[in-house]
């Protein structure tokens, strides 16, 4: 992947096939790190295949054998000497707290730090896939924090107007750019 | 700053739109946005849909949403299109200029950009 923004698309999708209904992404810059968390409430994962989740050659895909996701993501924290870890609940366990945690760290000033890239694209297509799903978007850095929650977009346009419509995706998307341009 | 109370103006003025989704013609893009897709660059490819049909004042028939690995991964990002009873496209390889002119010619010129179908790709 050429952006760390595209990884966390391709990790929240993980999310939504596991059914969550609200999606929590995270972005702590600090000291030259990075921690990225991409927090769901779906269905998790069982403590078995999260032990080879790591592991390319175990999917949840049915058109192929491989799956790429998580292996990427974590190859891309640990070349820069971060780390990936994963935790998760399944919805037989504990049906009240389920969902999964992936959690990457990454060290900004290495060579093979994978640059962070177009994450207001990420967002906005992640509403335009998932409109029933809700997402809750911060990027804390120590010039500010730039965040959107979609719960409080819902609660405003109420049940006629669907976060994939055109007009709410071009205000999210200038909403973002807006908080971007005034934290830098 | 983009503040609340315009998400409010956007609801208002919704309301007032009678909704034209109804249409049998409808346009369904689709496109692939497993793994391999987003390395591959379907990222700005939809991007590119949903920016062009809006442009063009499409977006009453026209619907552009995801899905995940099509299957032929050597060929994302993939785009189909679907429309009613007519058989689908599937375009391969594609980019954001691909994007833009297919919504030009296909979308709302209905003619097929055959060079970037999957048919013109094997052959």
């Amino acid at each position: 992947m050429k952006e760390l923004s595209l990884n966390i698309l391709d990790i929240a999708q993980n999310s939504i096939k596991a059914e969550a209904s609200l999606v929590e992404i995270y972005i702590d810059e600090a000291n030259a790190w990075l921690t990225l968390i991409i927090k769901d409430n779906g269905y998790g994962m069982s403590e078995a295949f999260l032990r080879e989740v790591c592991d390319p050659f175990s999917t949840t895909r049915t058109t192929r054998k491989v799956g790429l996701g998580i292996p990427l993501l974590k190859l891309a924290a640990e070349q820069t000497g971060g780390t990936l870890s994963i935790t998760s609940v399944t919805a037989e366990a504990d049906k009240e707290h389920c969902g999964t945690t992936v959690r990457a760290t990454f060290f900004e000033g290495h060579l093979d730090f994978t640059p962070l890239g177009d994450v207001v694209s990420t967002v906005v297509m992640l509403l335009l896939g998932s409109p029933d799903v809700d997402f809750v978007f911060r990027h804390t850095t120590d010039k500010g924090v730039v965040e959107l929650d979609t719960r409080q977009m819902r609660e405003i346009l109420g049940d006629e107007v669907p976060l994939n419509d055109p007009s709410v995706l071009e205000w999210a998307k200038e909403s973002l750019m807006d908080q971007y341009n005034s934290t830098r | 700053m983009k503040s609340l109370k315009e998400l409010q103006e956007i609801r208002d003025r919704m309301k007032n739109k009678v909704s034209l989704r109804e249409g049998t013609n409808e346009i369904r893009i689709v496109v692939g946005m497993a793994t391999c897709g987003i390395a591959a660059g379907a990222r700005p490819v939809l991007n590119a849909f949903v920016e062009q049909v809006n442009e063009l004042g499409l977006s009453d028939t026209v619907t552009v949403t995801q899905t995940g690995c099509i299957g032929m991964c050597r060929n994302e990002p993939i785009v189909e299109v679907f429309q009613g009873d007519k058989e689908r496209v599937t375009y391969v390889k594609m980019t954001a200029q691909k994007a833009e002119r297919v919504v030009r010619e296909h979308i709302k010129g209905g003619k097929p950009v055959v060079e970037y179908t999957i048919g013109a790709m094997e052959n």
